[in-house]
């Protein structure tokens, strides 16, 4: 019922928006008013629950509820303000995303004095380099070995010219892992936007924007199952001192719910509605691992959520440790089964 | 000189990531000592950068002569947060650091002060110099005001030009007094244990 009153109204914007020829396709554009409008929904339903909190419900779970569609707000601005201003756009918002995460990750992790300039190289320089490489989309795809060779070799080496050396491979292998995790991984998402695509028809696919969105959409989305699942029928945790809310269960109906999503949003991506349902489930297995590593990570330090580590922080590594891991293979995927 | 102090504040907030923290007290625009413990070059502009707008027209932070002069780019800077400059080496008597900074003061600002002396680069903090004391037996009337900055030591450490962007935590605490009949270094220490009572409720 809800659909039919907004109907017209979102057709009324869709027409208006092809007239005006807005620089994104027709496909993604309906998949944003529909993102829209359940983060419309999503809020109302907060403030309702906020609301009604103090009687029944449990506030905790309201309040993360809520900051979870904030959070999700922000997301989807960031996108669709990178739509519009242009890929070049959507690349330099990733890119302080991630330069915001690795700040998260280093503030937490303990370094010693000799790492300064190690740190300074790569925050200051090797960060924001690697997604002027995305964005630059030479031939020659630059951006796929400059952290994972050249800086995983350069850490070390400044590390060691700084003449310290208590604890050297750990102090390297910290550095190492939060830019793979935090820039390398996460810089593969926008990089989808300058895949040269074909469909499984053979023809040209040029919506990349929407493929992004696809993208986005199904990680978060399969966050919040995963969750959900876990809380209604999840009996067994999967690795108990790493996280106590993730169970096989879960994860599993996550996994197929997150196929009937895929399949459902076949039609802004270039893939068949059963390869759609399947590379979903890729999408939910791989954020999945990502945020079993990321607790894995936090355990170690003894923190629960980067967010309350610094507080008033958003804590942007707890609502990007799925997208980190899910977009390379995202990525790879499309590229070698949908790319000439 | 105001377009100087925005991007200071700006430059503060992107290269420090600090969170402010009213820990048992509230800005105010009484006259205050904020005092802090030092590990950076950075501590004396985070602090003030973290200060309302309307409290960091009020307030100076207290800094060295011999660093902040040194340059057109220093002195500009210091200029532009109204930095209260000091000479370390030559203290004459009726010239007391103490005695200018009352002076500077006057009735309407607050200052910045770090009663360690210099950066400290070890874990411990070094004891307190006695500037605060007598500032605190001079002017009873001050409100002495404990800060604790976290981080700023892996931010830019004593000896490094280039800061590394990470985040930081500036946590400020309820004002202290000089108590009747107390001496100088039960008040050092006492002051002194403000800040460490901040560090760790922190952690």
């Amino acid at each position: 019922m809800l659909f039919d009153t907004l109907h017209p109204f979102v057709w009324g914007f869709l027409e208006e928006s092809s007239k005006l020829s807005l620089p994104f396709e027709k496909r993604t554009a309906w998949l944003i008013a529909a993102v829209m409008i359940s983060l419309i929904i999503g809020s109302l339903v907060g403030k309702l629950l906020e609301r009604s909190s103090e009687e029944r419900l449990n506030s905790a779970v309201v309040r993360s509820f809520n900051q979870r569609i904030r959070s999700w707000w922000l997301m989807c601005a960031i996108l669709i303000a990178g739509l519009v201003i242009g890929p070049t756009g959507t690349v330099v918002l990733f890119g302080m995303i991630a330069f915001w995460a690795l700040r998260e990750f280093i503030t937490m992790t303990p370094t010693r004095r000799g790492d300064h300039r190690a740190l300074f190289w790569v925050l200051v320089i090797f960060t924001p380099l690697q997604f002027f490489l995305v964005g630059l989309n030479d031939e020659r795809q630059m951006f796929k070995v400059l952290l994972p060779l050249i800086a995983a070799l350069f850490v070390p080496m400044r590390i060691a010219l700084a003449n310290d050396e208590k604890r050297f491979l750990e102090r390297s292998a910290k550095i190492l892992i939060g830019i793979l995790i935090c820039v390398y991984a996460l810089s593969f998402a926008p990089a989808i936007l300058y895949l040269k695509i074909v469909d499984s028809t053979g023809q040209l696919w040029n919506a990349n924007k929407g493929l992004l969105f696809f993208f986005v959409l199904i990680t978060q989305l399969n966050d919040v199952m995963q969750f959900g699942w876990g809380k209604l029928i999840g009996r067994n945790l999967i690795a108990d001192r790493i996280n106590t809310s993730r169970t096989s269960e879960g994860v599993i109906a996550a996994a197929a719910s997150s196929a009937l999503l895929g399949a459902l949003f076949c039609w802004v991506t270039p893939f068949l509605f059963w390869q759609a349902a399947l590379i979903a489930v890729v999408i939910s297995l791989t954020g999945f691992a990502g945020g079993l590593t990321m607790s894995a990570i936090k355990r170690d330090r003894g923190v629960k959520d980067f967010g309350t580590l610094l507080q008033g922080h958003a804590g942007i590594l707890d609502r990007i440790d799925s997208l980190c891991f899910a977009a390379p293979v995202f990525y790879l995927l499309t590229e070698y089964f949908f790319t000439k | 000189m105001q377009l100087t102090s925005r991007l200071l504040v700006a430059a503060a907030k992107l290269i420090s990531g600090y969170t402010v923290r009213w820990k048992n007290a509230m800005p105010d625009t009484c006259q205050r000592i904020y005092f802090a413990n030092h590990t950076s070059h950075l501590d004396g502009l985070v602090l003030w950068a973290g200060l309302p707008p309307h409290l960091r027209e009020l307030t100076r932070p207290v800094a060295a002569k011999d660093y902040w002069e040194k340059g057109w780019i220093r002195r500009h800077v210091a200029t532009a947060f109204n930095a209260l400059l000091i000479d370390r080496r030559e203290v004459k008597v009726h010239q007391s650091p103490v005695d200018l900074m009352i002076r500077e003061m006057e009735d309407k600002y607050s200052l910045i002060i770090f009663p360690e002396g210099s950066r400290n680069v070890k874990e411990q903090m070094n004891k307190f110099k006695s500037g605060l004391y007598y500032l605190a037996k001079k002017r009873p009337d001050l409100e002495l005001v404990p800060v604790y900055l976290d981080n700023m030591n892996r931010i830019l450490p004593r000896g490094e030009v280039l800061p590394v962007p990470l985040l930081s935590n500036i946590t400020i605490g309820a004002p202290i007094w000089l108590e009747q009949g107390e001496s100088k270094q039960q008040f050092l220490d006492r002051a002194r244990q403000s800040i460490i009572r901040l560090r760790d409720d922190e952690e």
